[in-house]
């Protein structure tokens, strides 16, 4: 730590502030892919891929019909027959595991697709109207983020009611506060520059700066962003299912199974910890990927944000 | 070496990586002597320091600085270090603001210091501090005491940083350029008063510079490096006034602008480290460089070989002035 | 500085506001008309007028979020007809400490946990331990809690029964019956936050060892543990104190679950109760106190940064 004095002894210096305009830039070391530089990162992507697969031809991976019930064969434990076992009304659990993938998949990406809109849509008038409207835009975010998720889903679920439909809506307008923040983030570095005052002082048409200014800068971030949040929508999703407030049985929904199979956790253990490790393999990996991807793609991170 | 030397450095070498920092630094300061290191950034002077008191982190070192009554504090095992820092050694930093820690007064921080090394009482420690912030020259010390780095000038936080490495009489204080980072009117103030509060106890001082007039000017001795190595080295006069080596001539008529970090410095760069030349490290820059220069390294030669001692002047150059 | 904080109160009172505003707004926007509810399938027009009449429900919606306002700030919270009880007491009075507990023993042991491990692995950095703890991390916050409970219930409450796999008795009245029920919901709740923590710690810390302060404090012979606990970790308080705050969030929502999976009388249950009766002002009650939980200890954060660093004390 030998300070200013000698630069050759300490770290390189750090590069300077990156150029708030136009897509970020990423500095690839060599020309080596990310795919060799982040091992962890391609193996989870793999991982993820593997769902969205099985997600997309469950009818044809999974052996059974998800919601087919057998009553001489209740909570087998796992056999060649049913590699997972079976649940208490006797459907495979593989099945319903596969088919959960679709579930999840899809309640995850919507869920998102509606926070991350309703995000840009009160990010950008956040960010670009400025004085009083700003200010109160800002403490209705405020006030959208001093619920947690879960509980704000909850709360739309008591008006909307249960099912897969249902849950997508409640979870997706539950992530609408913290889209709206980067949003609002992203739009101020871009203000900062002073060509959105610029085009109003030269009388260009506000949309067409938005358009051609803002929304690019906007864009890419919030497309990482949304990568970044789908775990956490799938997570938010299953957990409501796991209250039993999520979406209704026999849908074959992860959540719903580890609920289900809660109670029979002393003599049947798989019920759970089958579709859980489904979950849990599918959360992990996507975090993984997600990490890659903001550190790859957002250098400067919104970790604490 | 005479065994009088309060530290003697033999064949310091210091790698970080590939890099090689420092190459076989020689030099030795007596009691009570004031020593310079001047150079350019980059040329090691503040990893001499830092790898005296143990504190470089990820780099090798090697040779040795043999500390009287101590033994080679290179090698010391770190637990018998702590104990020497702060007590024989101690030193002050560049910049005293981000020297000190942000979420402590500054009292507390010279107070701990008296009470861990020296084991005094809360109270003796005290009063120990506010005589310690008067004598360094800080005028109602005990309210001063209880402020925070943060409250204090840029001054102020070197006579803190002065009060604190010298709190409990060190043998020799290792100054990194104490005043870089002040303003020019109040730099030649904390030289001052570092000079004659260790000369009022005795001690030694290694004195980090770029700035070789206030090196003569200040110190018995200088020690001028070039990218890691010794190039000429002795007594102040003598190598402000009948400088022999190139580069020193160069740091001499070279412009100063006071308050930066580097000199504005003689043409041309210092090499990097992976295309040091084979041989003399500056005949890359250098106006009297002969072709003997780029392959073959130049030794330390007296420059006086009629006198002899402790204090003789040295340089490295095939074609000096 | 006190202008900074008047200005953050101010601020905070007008979430509180849209806040409230909103969570009333959810109960007119519940289906079913409550007054139909009340009469059953026949009654007259007339019945039907004066009840809405004697409800408050004609009046105008700014006037009738008045009126819920100051009940609600008296604790006239209305009545609960599955608890059979009024929601004062059901919410705040029993379900609310539940969860507060919960949360607290968690906190503490994420806390006690997570930031020696993350001083370690900075500390260790680049070694095996690191690289361990680092794995930890990843999964440990990417882990869904309510699966983790059922796991730790599976494990150490069936197979080894070490530990009750339900039921609550208070740490407040039964100091060591309750911790002993509450170390598996405690540990299930706290992992992610151990996680969390750990990596915060570490990366925190890496950065402010580099500081040339604690380069200073080794100079002036300070040992190595003094170096790290009170130079070091000191200085690291403000950002692991900022991002509690904001993820308590996530704590609310894991005791939610965790009080599921270990059939806690808390918010949480009270919560998925009152949506599966359709009792909306249980809803409401559960959504304002969690609101008001996380404003208020975000409210704390923001006044308790001048005191974790000096500098922000004289700043305007």
């Amino acid at each position: 730590m030998t300070a200013q004095a000698s630069p050759l002894a300490t770290k390189a210096p750090a590069p300077a502030t990156n150029p708030p305009a136009g897509p970020p830039k990423t500095k690839r070391r060599g020309r080596r892919s990310i795919f060799v530089r982040r091992p962890f990162f391609t193996v989870s992507l793999i991982v993820a891929l593997g769902y969205l697969l099985a997600a997309i031809f469950a009818p044809y991976v999974a052996p059974y019909d998800p919601v087919l019930q057998s009553y001489d064969a209740m909570m087998q434990p796992p056999t060649a027959a049913h590699p997972m076992g079976t649940d208490s009304y006797g459907q495979d659990i593989l099945s319903r595991t596969i088919y959960g993938a679709r579930f999840a998949l899809i309640i995850g990406f919507f869920s998102v697709i509606i926070g991350a809109t309703g995000g840009l849509v009160i990010g950008l008038a956040a960010g670009l109207s400025g004085g009083w409207v700003e200010w109160g835009l800002m403490r209705l975010i405020d006030s959208i983020l001093a619920l947690p998720s879960l509980i704000l889903a909850v709360a739309f679920i008591a008006i909307l009611g249960q099912g897969v439909d249902k849950v997508v809506i409640a979870v997706g307008l539950s992530m609408i506060g913290p889209f709206s923040r980067t949003v609002r983030a992203d739009v101020m570095r871009v203000r900062v520059q002073g060509f959105v005052e610029a085009a109003r002082l030269m009388s260009i048409p506000s949309l067409q700066v938005v358009w051609r200014h803002v929304l690019p800068n906007v864009i890419f971030p919030l497309a990482v962003q949304v990568t970044i949040r789908i775990s956490e929508a799938i997570l938010v999703s299953s957990s409501l299912s796991f209250l039993g407030i999520g979406v209704t049985p026999p849908t074959p929904d992860w959540g719903l199974m580890i609920a289900e199979g809660r109670d029979f956790v002393s003599f049947a253990p798989w019920m759970s910890a089958m579709p859980g490790f489904a979950l849990a393999l599918l959360l992990i990996a996507l975090s993984i990927v997600g990490d890659g991807i903001r550190e790859e793609f957002d250098p400067k991170g919104r970790r604490g944000a | 070496m005479s065994d009088t030397n309060l530290l003697t450095v033999s064949d310091l070498t210091v790698h970080r990586g590939a890099a090689k920092i420092l190459d076989r630094v020689n030099l030795s300061i007596a009691k009570g002597e004031t020593l310079a290191l001047v150079g350019e950034s980059g040329a090691g002077k503040s990893t001499i320091a830092t790898a005296l008191m143990q504190l470089l982190d990820g780099a090798e070192v090697e040779g040795r600085a043999e500390l009287q009554e101590a033994g080679d504090l290179l090698s010391l095992p770190a637990r018998q270090m702590v104990k020497l820092r702060g007590r024989r050694l101690s030193m002050i930093f560049q910049d005293a603001g981000a020297a000190l820690n942000p979420a402590y007064t500054v009292g507390r921080q010279l107070t701990t210091t008296l009470r861990r090394n020296l084991g005094l009482t809360r109270s003796a420690a005290h009063a120990k501090a506010i005589e310690l912030f008067t004598s360094v020259g800080i005028n109602d010390a005990e309210a001063r005491l209880s402020a925070f780095p943060h409250q204090l000038s840029g001054g102020m936080q070197q006579r803190v940083m002065v009060a604190i490495a010298l709190a409990c009489n060190p043998d020799l204080l290792l100054a990194d350029e104490p005043t870089s980072a002040l303003d020019v009117t109040i730099q030649a103030q904390i030289i001052r008063l570092i000079l004659s509060l260790t000369r009022e106890r005795g001690a030694s001082c290694i004195f980090v510079l770029h700035d070789l007039a206030l090196a003569s000017q200040s110190c018995d001795r200088i020690v001028v490096l070039y990218a890691g190595q010794v190039v000429e080295s002795g007594p102040a006069r003598d190598v402000l006034t009948h400088h022999r080596h190139p580069y020193t001539r160069q740091l001499e008529s070279c412009v100063v602008e006071i308050g930066r970090h580097d000199l504005v410095a003689p043409e041309g760069t210092v090499p990097p480290h992976d295309q040091m030349p084979k041989g003399c490290r500056f005949a890359t820059r250098c106006p009297r460089a002969l072709d003997r220069c780029a392959g073959e390294a130049p030794p330390l030669t007296p420059a006086n070989p009629a006198k002899d001692g402790a204090l003789d002047h040295v340089f490295a150059c095939w074609n000096p002035e | 500085m006190l202008v900074q904080a008047l200005g953050k109160i101010g601020q905070t009172l007008v979430v509180l506001f849209i806040v409230s505003v909103a969570t009333f707004g959810l109960l007119k926007l519940a289906p079913g008309d409550p007054v139909q509810i009340m009469l059953g399938s026949e009654y007259s027009q007339e019945a039907y007028e004066s009840l809405t009449a004697e409800m408050g429900l004609d009046r105008s919606f700014l006037v009738q979020y008045a009126d819920w306002a100051i009940n609600f700030v008296q604790g006239d919270w209305g009545t609960s007809f599955v608890a059979r009880t009024d929601i004062f007491t059901y919410g705040f009075k029993e379900a609310l400490p539940v969860t507060l507990t919960l949360a607290f023993f968690s906190l503490s042991f994420a806390i006690l946990i997570g930031v020696p491990l993350g001083v370690l692995s900075a500390v260790k950095k680049d070694t095996a331990f690191d690289a361990g703890s680092a794995v930890f991390a990843l999964t440990g916050t990417a882990f869904p809690s309510f699966l983790l409970g059922i796991l730790l219930i599976w494990f150490f409450g069936v197979r080894l029964g070490w530990f009750p796999v339900m039921g609550y008795v208070s740490p407040w009245e039964d100091f060591w019956t309750g911790i002993y029920h509450m170390i598996l919901p405690g540990l299930t709740l706290s992992t992610y936050f151990i996680a969390m923590i750990t990596r915060l710690t570490r990366a925190s810390l890496i950065e402010v060892l580099e500081e040339p302060y604690i380069a200073a404090a080794r100079a002036r012979g300070e040992p190595g543990w003094r170096v790290i606990w009170i130079h070091g970790v000191r200085n690291i308080a403000m950002p692991l104190v900022t991002i509690l705050g904001l993820q308590l969030g996530t704590l609310l929502q894991g005791t939610v679950l965790t009080e599921t999976v270990f059939n806690l009388p808390g918010i949480g249950q009270m919560l998925t109760s009152a949506v599966l009766g359709r009792e909306y002002g249980v809803v409401q009650a559960g959504v304002m106190m969690t609101a008001l939980l996380f404003i208020g200890v975000n409210l704390l954060v923001d006044l308790s940064y001048p005191i974790l660093d000096p500098r922000l004390r004289d700043r305007k």
